[in-house]
């Protein structure tokens, strides 16, 4: 293949997996950035919006569309009020003690992905894309799928910004981002919005699996990679920054797919942590992070 | 930092001495209480112990879903015959979780804890790999139903034995002739890239160049992928035919971006079933299959010519036409594969049998009589097909099939002879002590 299409092809897959890893990414930030909390399970809420996912459109037949719409809604929703229920009883009663709660969440990864398994079993099963188009380009062919989930990301992180930075929603979780004791002298009641920033962020896991989900295949392992990918991601994007996220989002998606296409996913991959080594070094904040107050 | 300061550790809350040694003897007490059942008539009608290491979950686990279905409808079967020398079968599984470490230690679980007889059932070829050493440490009979080649390789040990699947080198070896003479000479192999995979690799370019063929380039592929598109540019542009052999939970995927890349018009496919064991070939997008070619151990699709043996062997372990589940229709089975498990159980019959199996003492003499064996004929024993075993490197080799998707169903096109996968021996496990 000539070297065009090549980065096209590239350049394409790369922006797959930076629209997933962006979405993903966003919950993590929100959650360390408003609650400061290390998120170890948010790949797990990433897995258990695939598998309800995968639960919810099994429920319809008819045009395959019907399932994964009522999957894209019904998903993040019951994975939002699984981590509204952790958060309530794990986390809050931890007092979002940096060391406990990272403790924490490894125990509700651990716990979640068992549940997964038990229930849900071992295997890998497909959603079916709400639409099947294989756009023939000269050089090769590309799914049509794999495009709109870029749009829908793009569409729904403009949403999450407009949350965050156009209405009074976005105002209290960033007043309780900025300065947790003076945002509570100000009646905010940041109890109640620990709550719900973290389950918006497992939502926005979630959200980011089902729109992969009809890509790949729903498994009880699926959350790990995407979680190193996220945590990736957010080191260098700057915790708690959505410009940060987005940015970085992009930058390892794209290298990713440029990367391991051209030499080798491994090498895409050391890139990758080589970076957060560099930024961990050089600008521990993250490339748009505000220095820790 | 507070909260870590209250707590306390538990024994000074309370639990006192006496009562944590109360507690153990109660739980060593309910450990051990099994082992106390006797059996009435002494030896003779305790149970021959299995203890079947099984991928009941990781990337193995369609397969070991359906190895552990087709293993206790055979010992039923065996079972309901009055079992072995007299004795019924027990089947003790472990889940070795398709991992090689997790692997050896299920071993040692069984060899020293479920004290079985013997142990079987392993696909994966890496936790083969890596069980096998442990197997010959503790001197106990190994019987994998794994495809690889390091069992006819010579590398595992004299307890370790493959006698109810043929090995990827004669698997490829009887194909490569067919492909070269049927698809094209310029072929593209696209593989996992761990013990299995490089098998093929290994072996089918040789076995093509005999034919006047070769592989124009290699594609090898990290096992836990989970995404595909981006290996796909390095296929030629003028290969002939692709061959895909692809494992894991992203089968699917795989299969789906192959066909999306290269549409309907792109080079001929051989596939391995593997590419597509426990999925239902109509899926959506995996409409472009039609007409490509795979290998399949044993067809998964009903054919309308079958010998009668085979139909009961497809009622016992409970697949209907398709190849599916007869519960579920969407419950794909790994056919081409799992019929190993069946034949291997006979084969494990008959060899204590030959040696009116009491106890593991008699265990080397299993392995000999194993090693002893050489024509097995097709029937009800060994629904797959007639049978050769290699008692010096321990691997059975048989006919294998090849199969073209016609209608959205698999129908066997041609049928290898057993001599086309025969090749000469490398080893020879029976001058090894035990």
């Amino acid at each position: 293949m000539a070297f065009g299409p090549y980065l096209l092809l590239a350049t394409l897959e790369g922006l797959v997996t930076a629209a997933v890893l962006a979405l993903m990414a966003l919950g993590l930030s929100l959650v360390f950035g408003v609650m400061r909390v290390v998120n170890v399970a948010h790949g797990e809420f990433y897995m258990l919006g695939a598998v309800l996912a995968w639960w919810v459109a099994s429920f319809f037949g008819g045009h395959p569309a019907l399932g994964f719409l009522a999957a894209l809604v019904l998903s993040p929703i019951m994975v939002a009020t699984i981590a509204f229920l952790a958060e309530r009883l794990v986390l809050r009663r931890l007092n979002y003690e940096p060391e406990a709660t990272i403790v924490a969440t490894i125990g509700l990864l651990y716990i979640i992905q068992q549940l997964a398994l038990t229930f849900y079993g071992p295997d890998a099963r497909p959603v079916q894309a709400p639409f099947d188009m294989r756009i023939a380009l000269p050089w090769f062919g590309y799914s049509g799928y794999k495009l709109a989930v870029i749009a829908a990301s793009i569409l729904l992180i403009l949403v999450a910004w407009i949350l965050l930075t156009r209405t009074r929603l976005g105002l209290i979780m960033r007043a309780t981002q900025y300065d947790r004791e003076t945002a509570q002298t100000f009646a905010i009641p940041i109890d109640r919005v620990h709550a719900g920033v973290f389950a918006l962020g497992a939502g926005l896991a979630a959200l980011a699996a089902v729109l992969i989900v009809p890509i790949q295949q729903a498994h009880y392992l699926m959350g790990h990679d995407p979680l190193l990918l996220s945590f990736i991601v957010v080191i260098i994007g700057g915790l708690g920054s959505l410009r940060g996220t987005v940015v970085a989002a992009l930058l390892i998606g794209l290298s990713d797919g440029i990367i391991s296409m051209f030499f080798s996913p491994t090498l895409a991959k050391m890139l990758a942590t080589l970076l957060v080594a560099l930024v961990l070094v050089f600008r521990p904040q993250g490339l748009f992070g505000v220095a820790a107050r | 930092m507070t909260e870590f300061g209250n707590v306390q550790i538990a024994s000074k809350r309370g639990i006192t001495r006496r009562a944590a040694l109360q507690g153990l003897g109660v739980v060593a007490g309910a450990a051990a209480a099994p082992g106390f059942v006797r059996y009435a008539q002494a030896q003779s009608s305790e149970p021959i112990r299995i203890g079947f290491q099984c991928h009941r979950t990781g990337i193995g686990a369609a397969y070991g879903r359906w190895y552990e279905r087709v293993t206790s409808a055979t010992a039923k079967l065996i079972n309901e015959a009055g079992g072995i020398n007299g004795r019924p079968l027990e089947i003790i599984i472990e889940d070795d979780g398709t991992d090689p470490a997790r692997g050896a230690e299920v071993v040692q679980k069984f060899a020293n804890q479920h004290r079985v007889d013997l142990i079987y059932g392993t696909l994966f070829s890496h936790v083969v790999v890596g069980s096998a050493p442990a197997a010959g440490e503790l001197k106990i009979p190994y019987y994998v139903v794994s495809e690889g080649y390091h069992v006819a390789s010579g590398k595992m040990n004299r307890y370790c034995v493959q006698p109810g699947i043929t090995d990827v080198k004669a698997q490829v070896r009887s194909v490569a002739p067919w492909i070269a003479q049927n698809l094209g000479k310029k072929v593209t192999l696209v593989f996992p890239d761990y013990a299995f995979g490089h098998d093929h690799r290994d072996f089918f370019g040789p076995a093509l160049q005999a034919q006047g063929g070769e592989v124009v380039a290699l594609v090898p592929i990290p096992p836990t992928e989970t995404s595909f598109t981006r290996y796909l540019p390095q296929i030629p542009r003028d290969t002939d035919v692709i061959y895909h052999v692809m494992v894991g939970p992203a089968v699917l995927t795989f299969v789906k971006e192959l066909g999306e890349f290269f549409g309907s018009g792109g080079p001929q496919l051989f596939g391995f079933i593997d590419s597509l064991e426990a999925v239902d070939i109509n899926s959506p997008g995996l409409e472009f299959l039609e007409g490509s070619h795979f290998w399949e151990g044993m067809s998964r699709y009903a054919q309308p010519n079958m010998p009668e043996y085979e139909a009961v062997y497809r009622r016992t372990v409970g697949i209907d036409e398709n190849g599916a589940s007869v519960n579920d229709p969407n419950d794909v089975s790994t056919a081409a594969h799992m019929f190993g498990c069946w034949e291997t159980l006979y084969v494990i019959k008959a060899a204590m049998e030959a040696v009116d199996y009491r106890g593991p003492q008699d265990r080397a003499k299993m392995i000999e009589a194993t090693e002893a064996m050489t024509e097995i004929d097709a029937g009800p024993e060994h629904p797959q097909g007639r049978k050769t075993f290699n008692g010096k490197i321990h691997q059975v080799f048989g006919e294998q099939n090849i199969s073209q998707v016609k209608d959205g169903k698999l129908q066997v096109v041609h049928r290898t002879s057993l001599e086309d996968g025969l090749y000469e021996p490398e080893a020879d496990y029976t001058t090894m002590p035990f």
